[in-house]
């Protein structure tokens, strides 16, 4: 066990190590890293200020040796666009907008996918399991940004229910929550309609019936319990793609997290902060990824000998 | 991992396209020709069928709505954008954008990856275990950051698109490759191929590869949906392609501001990505159950 957590954890620093190799080799390889880095009107002392201040006189490794000590203790320098902040400052501000909305969402999709899950799997072959297989085709298939722009459309313009943009009380988050949850709603369903079909076909189900277990009890206790390891794995994913998600929801409503500040940062040039948003958010992923991983491990031991 | 499972075949498959074709009388009907109507048509036939030029509009006739609202007109019968120009015909070329997109990028990221998982599966060793760390860091990597601080570095462009798809896609087709190329090399066949002097390139060519084939037909199946929402979702935020190019996540990302008052131009490119991917995906699901049931879980 021990052993297989060192390895992961190795092999996590691996790839967030990759990611800081991509963005460091991708601010260089495409030119004077200081076109990227800098604003378009800036002048000359700009340019030797910032030259000196990240070595670029130095040769490409030692470039990278600095970058890297730097980026390690959370200094990615100052941003461009945002004057007087520091480029990991502005993440700090913006994440826990994130965590937030990310948060809600994972919570009204779970609420969403597990009940309607475990009924298409207990009602196999019914109306009820069609409608589950329609909403998981949905699911996969509906653009998350259109999504939101047809609920913004339909609840916030044409019925008022809800605000178009913004954050303030629960009422803004209603309609990005389901936007970024939409898609963790059929794979979800999905996971625990699959595990719980393979549970209730297993011989302790059975016996559970004969001895005279009332049926919710038996669906709604034994089974889910021994059949939510699977969805589990699934969680690594689903923080993922929340993470990446956010960016295209926030963007659509003006949700100031840390996905809006992204695009704003692209759309201004801002490398710098781009460079710091992507490093943190690869390591959230990766880590994420890394922790349920292990706990997974420890859930089924079969795991840990592949 | 994939399990090496010894399958009494003979030394060459006989397609199996072919014959689940014949076996097969329910054909997807409905997403074929969803697919045709919206995708494949208008993306070939697109200077043809398309009433208008993509690119130009006249601002007196902006933001016109579609013919069954007041003020529309038969002329432009889906309306018109902000610019003036006609949203049909820019839906149209948006087909012809979306599949030269994925083909490309899943053509170029299919075949990378398929050598790579080729050499993977058939050398084994320090090959494979290379070649597999850098599937593991591949699929770990958070996709659309990658392409933000890409298009951030050197601006958005056709090219930086198919960079970036292809480096999300490479891996998945090198980790399928790799399973069944480790089964297959243990086969008969294989054996006997090396006894009669056939070089490596030629056994990966010529007798592991068309074995893998039906797997791969799957799997690019399956993709090409997942291309379409994923290249809409890059040029909406803008990291993908460039404007005027009539993309359909550009579409929509035009109409973001404007769904208070012109809605038909984010919602009709919405609908177009939403059916053609859905139609893709039926498409996908029943070629794999047909094809190759093992990928069940890809």
């Amino acid at each position: 066990m021990q052993r297989f957590i060192a390895r992961r954890f190795l092999q996590s620093l691996l790839a967030i190590w990759v990611m800081s190799l991509i963005v460091f080799t991708l601010a260089r390889v495409t030119g004077n890293p200081l076109d990227v880095m800098l604003p378009l009107e800036a002048g000359p002392e700009e340019y030797e200020r910032v030259s000196k201040y990240w070595g670029l006189d130095q040769p490409l490794y030692i470039q990278y040796a600095i970058f890297l000590s730097k980026a390690v203790r959370g200094d990615f320098g100052s941003s461009w666009k945002w004057h007087g902040h520091s480029a990991m400052g502005l993440v700090r501000q913006r994440l826990p907008a994130t965590l937030q909305l990310a948060g809600f969402a994972l919570f009204i999709s779970i609420a969403l996918a597990l009940p309607i899950g475990v009924l298409a799997a207990v009602k196999k072959g019914t109306a009820w399991d069609s409608v589950a297989k329609i909403i998981a085709l949905l699911g996969q298939s509906l653009p998350g940004f259109w999504l939101g722009i047809v609920l913004m459309w339909i609840f916030a313009v044409h019925l008022g229910w809800f605000p178009t943009s913004g954050r303030g009380g629960i009422q803004y988050m209603i309609l990005p929550a389901i936007t970024l949850g939409w898609f963790q709603v059929a794979a979800i369903m999905r996971l625990v309609r699959s595990s719980m079909l393979e549970v209730l076909d297993s011989e302790f189900v059975k016996l559970t019936r004969i001895k005279g277990v009332p049926e919710w009890k038996v669906v709604w206790k034994h089974c889910l319990r021994n059949a939510s390891i699977a969805p589990l794995t699934f969680f690594a994913i689903i923080a993922g793609v929340l993470m990446t998600g956010s960016v295209v929801t926030e963007s659509v409503f003006s949700w100031p997290g840390t996905g809006l500040l992204v695009v704003d940062a692209v759309r201004a040039r801002d490398f710098q902060v781009v460079q710091a948003v992507v490093i943190v958010f690869a390591g959230i992923f990766i880590l994420t990824n890394l922790l349920v991983d292990i706990l997974y491990a420890y859930l089924d031991p079969r795991i840990r000998y592949q | 991992m994939a399990t090496v499972t010894a399958r009494a075949l003979p030394w060459y498959a006989p397609p199996r396209v072919a014959r689940a074709l014949r076996q097969v009388r329910r054909y997807p009907v409905v997403a074929l020709s969803l697919l045709m109507f919206l995708l494949v048509i208008p993306a070939v036939l697109a200077p043809l069928v398309s009433p208008y030029d993509p690119l130009k509009g006249s601002l007196a006739k902006r933001l016109k709505p579609p013919v069954w609202q007041q003020g529309g007109t038969i002329e432009h019968p889906l309306g018109t954008d902000k610019l003036g120009r006609d949203i049909l015909s820019r839906m149209i070329y948006g087909a012809r954008v979306s599949l030269m997109v994925s083909l490309v990028a899943i053509f170029v990221g299919g075949s990378v990856g398929t050598g790579l998982g080729l050499m993977s599966g058939y050398f084994g060793g320090k090959t494979d275990a290379l070649i597999m760390r850098l599937v593991d860091i591949s699929l770990s990597l958070p996709t659309i950051l990658l392409a933000l601080v890409l298009v951030a570095a050197v601006g958005p462009s056709f090219g930086t698109v198919i960079t970036v798809l292809v480096v999300l896609l490479w891996a998945r087709y090198a980790r399928l490759v790799r399973g069944e190329t480790l089964s297959i090399k243990e086969r008969d066949f294989i054996a006997r191929a090396r006894v009669a002097g056939a070089s490596h390139s030629r056994i990966m060519t010529r007798y592991i590869f068309p074995n893998v084939v039906n797997s791969l037909i799957v799997l690019a199946t399956l993709q090409v949906g997942y291309v379409i929402l994923l290249e809409s979702a890059l040029s909406f935020l803008g990291a993908g392609l460039p404007r005027p190019t009539p993309a359909w996540g550009l579409m929509i990302a035009d109409g973001r501001e404007l769904i208070v008052t012109a809605w038909w131009v984010s919602l009709f490119p919405g609908l177009a990505i939403m059916l053609t991917v859905l139609s893709l995906n039926l498409l996908g699901d029943w070629l794999r159950d047909h094809l190759d049931p093992k990928l069940r879980h890809v």
